[in-house]
């Protein structure tokens, strides 16, 4: 599926930014233009576009585009390359840019120069920001930059992305003066013999700068300290999200719940109120209920991530994830994916290496999302008791924590075969900065969790309202004849399907009500529950039944063993198309989004069969 | 033709990776041989080498240039700060001004002089 280049800003020259990784480029985009940005896509990849616009004092209005951070115009992955064509205006649909800024990072030019000098070579308008002046100022590191200027035969500007004037003199230079090509010269052969002249030329440095780093790197990156302090991390990251995220999804059930009861008050009964209030608010209630979750993960991942700590967890965690066929960078979307996977697989992008990235999409599922949190919950609420064990451990928790790590073990185990299977024995590179530490801006954080919401949003609230509209539809028709007996669920396409599976289940103790659940259930874990009850209150003559009362139903009706095997299903069936929706357009094969459903349906169908006939053996 | 037997060696003397064998005095043998076997996985945590040259491994032929242009150039500061445990893999190198983490074997394309020239 291909996608038009959306040109989402109209009028205005157009500003590229461009530079290696981790020069603050992304900061400073967002000092320029703040909300006034969008993100899309380039046609044909799973490469972010990312496009702005501010206004300058003259009142003229400027397009900046975010190019992805590259080492070298030499592109090595799908980031570097459309950086490496934008740039070049080999880009089809895109247009040549009017001014190309090139942000180095001032405590490092001995590495950003040479990507300047890169880009200085492509004979286009271009302008030097030299970025993180006041961290430079700070160790002691001193710049001429009218000698570099001189030197470069291009404007070389200060600026302080991380502050609110800091673009101020980028800015005015692009307003007033016009930016022309650089005058040509001979091509450079030695790219680094020439920063290394610059640099003799312009800038002083004291012999040891980046103090703070070293001394807090002695223990980020120590054997034992290091893992310690990220075990200690990841403890207080999943406390916070389960205990701050619970008022806040309060809020948003009850005022779903609200509104829910407004609709049936005010509508008359018939389709289209059942339609509103048991389709579409029950289907996007359920999942509008986990977005606070998602949000105060993202907001830790996004501190971390902005204050420089994640390359160092990556460099922890890479001997373990490289064994099992991942890589250290596999850690940052696994990590979400507990929050949600779509967000997750979306964040594989950053693995370049292409065998690892697919590795960690596939399984990114595994990883126990918040979504499955209501289905977990309702089983161990109906059938585990609220014991303690060895006097401190509750045994419901016990039961939660064996779960989260029965996903995380399946993952490792799925990608060691993955990388068995291809009998990749190839050594994959690693080659990951770790920039300097930094605090992170708050800004940036809130423009951040901005985006992550609409992307979230848009992808889910796209594809579970149709699939919601769509499974209501099935459970609903056909309707019951006026004098029909029983179950109206029955009579339903739903029922009838879930009637045939039946014979398919049984040997994992699932009942007809649990096979029709799963049919709505398919469109994302928690609507599960949400059918259930439905089934129950539906199949009783019920008007609705609360999940407390269906925690109690389920306890009285079902075995333990088939709440135990309903659970393991839990860990491993992708229950949720849009996990399924968003491979499909990470990977662009539908190959693997079909390997992926056979192999997380096959595993969940075998652990259900074993815990089935185990526990009802040992019951 | 350099007769390296007759001075005392210096990197700078040394053959470039593909050079041929010199003919050496027995006794510079043993430090020359130790100091052309560095890579930077062999490099212990916390001292200071240089970068002599990078090197290409077969099935990765793109490694080489990687490195280069991150700043893995001949002549350039080098010191391994941390290494994974276990099996000392991946490692943390601090390379200019730069901290980069690597795998084993990308650091064994880096081949390091532990004297200045």
């Amino acid at each position: 599926m291909t996608e038009a280049i959306i040109h989402v800003h109209r009028g205005g020259p157009l500003v590229a930014l461009v530079g290696n990784p981790n020069c603050g480029k992304t900061t400073l985009f967002n000092g320029l233009t703040g909300s006034r940005q969008k993100v899309a896509n380039y046609a044909g990849v799973t490469v972010e576009r990312k496009e702005g616009y501010f206004e300058a004092p003259s009142g003229r209005r400027f397009r900046v585009l975010d190019l992805p951070g590259a080492y070298s115009l030499e592109a090595a992955s799908p980031d570097e390359m459309i950086t490496r064509d934008v740039c070049r205006g080999h880009f089809p649909g895109e247009p040549p840019q009017d001014v190309l800024v090139c942000v180095v990072d001032a405590t490092n030019l001995r590495l950003h120069l040479r990507f300047a000098l890169e880009v200085r070579a492509l004979g286009r308008p271009m302008v030097v920001a030299v970025n993180m002046i006041d961290a430079a100022q700070r160790r002691g590191i001193r710049l001429d930059l009218p000698q570099l200027e001189r030197e470069l035969g291009v404007p070389v500007i200060p600026t302080v992305a991380v502050r609110k004037a800091g673009a101020a003199a980028l800015v005015t230079h692009l307003d007033t003066q016009p930016v022309g090509p650089p005058a040509a010269r001979e091509p450079i052969v030695d790219l680094h013999a020439e920063v290394r002249r610059l640099l003799a030329l312009t800038v002083s440095m004291p012999s040891r700068t980046a103090a703070i780093d070293e001394r807090l790197d002695r223990i980020a990156l120590h054997p034992i300290f290091g893992l310690l302090t990220l075990g200690v991390l990841m403890f207080l990251i999943f406390q916070a999200v389960f205990s701050w995220a619970a008022p806040l999804q309060d809020a948003v059930s009850a005022a779903v719940a609200g509104f829910s009861g407004f609709l049936e008050g005010s509508m008359p009964d018939g389709p289209l109120r059942s339609l509103l209030t048991d389709g579409i608010l029950a289907g996007l209630g359920t999942v509008l209920e986990f977005l606070p979750q998602i949000l105060v993960l993202f907001a830790f991942i996004l501190v971390l991530e902005e204050s420089g700590y994640l390359p160092r967890a990556a460099f922890l965690l890479d001997r373990m994830m490289f064994v099992s066929g991942l890589s250290g960078r596999s850690f940052i979307p696994l990590l979400s994916s507990f929050a949600c996977a779509i967000p997750g697989i979306m964040a594989t992008r950053s693995i370049q290496d292409p065998r690892d990235r697919l590795a960690t999409i596939m399984v990114a599922p595994l990883m126990t999302c918040s979504a499955r949190l209501p289905v977990y919950a309702l089983l161990i609420g109906a059938f585990i008791p609220r014991q303690t064990v060895g006097g401190i451990f509750n045994l419901q928790g016990l039961l939660l924590f064996a779960l989260y790590m029965a996903g995380i073990v399946s993952a490792l185990l799925v990608s060691w075969l993955m990388k068995r299977w291809h009998h990749d024995r190839a050594e994959h590179a690693l080659l990951l900065e770790l920039p300097s530490y930094r605090l992170p801006n708050l800004r940036d954080l809130a423009l951040g969790l901005a985006e992550r919401t609409r992307i979230f949003l848009r992808r889910v609230g796209g594809i579970i309202l149709a699939l919601t509209i769509l499974l209501w539809f099935l459970s609903s028709y056909p309707a019951p004849p006026p004098d029909a007996v029983g179950n109206a669920l029955d009579y339903s396409f739903a029922g009838r399907l879930g009637h045939a599976m039946e014979p398919l289940f049984a040997p994992i103790g699932f009942n007809w009500q649990i096979c029709i659940a799963l049919i709505p259930g398919l469109a994302a874990r928690e609507v599960a529950v949400a059918s259930l009850a439905t089934v129950y209150a539906l199949s009783n003559d019920n008007a609705d039944v609360v999940a407390s009362q269906l925690s109690q139903i389920v306890a009285t009706e079902w075995s333990v063993a088939t709440g135990l095997s309903l659970l393991v299903w839990y860990i491993y069936a992708p229950m949720c198309l849009s996990t399924l929706a968003v491979i499909r357009r990470e990977t662009n094969s539908w190959r693997q989004v079909w390997i992926a459903t056979g192999y997380l349906f096959g595993l969940a169908y075998l652990a259900s069969l074993v815990t089935y006939q185990l526990a009802r053996l040992w019951a | 033709m350099n007769t390296l037997s007759s001075r005392p060696a210096a990197a700078c003397d040394l053959p470039r990776a593909t050079g041929d064998a010199p003919t050496l005095a027995p006794t510079l043998a043993p430090t020359l041989a130790q100091t052309l076997a560095q890579t930077l996985n062999e490099l212990p945590n916390g001292k200071v080498a240089w970068v002599r040259s990078v090197s290409n491994l077969a099935d990765a032929p793109e490694w080489a240039d990687r490195l280069e242009e991150v700043g893995f150039i001949p002549g350039e500061r080098v010191m391994v700060m941390a290494r994974g445990m276990p099996g000392g893999d991946p490692l943390v190198v601090r390379v200019g001004n730069s901290t980069f983490a690597l795998r084993r074997a990308e650091a064994a394309c880096v081949h390091i002089a532990t004297s200045a020239a």
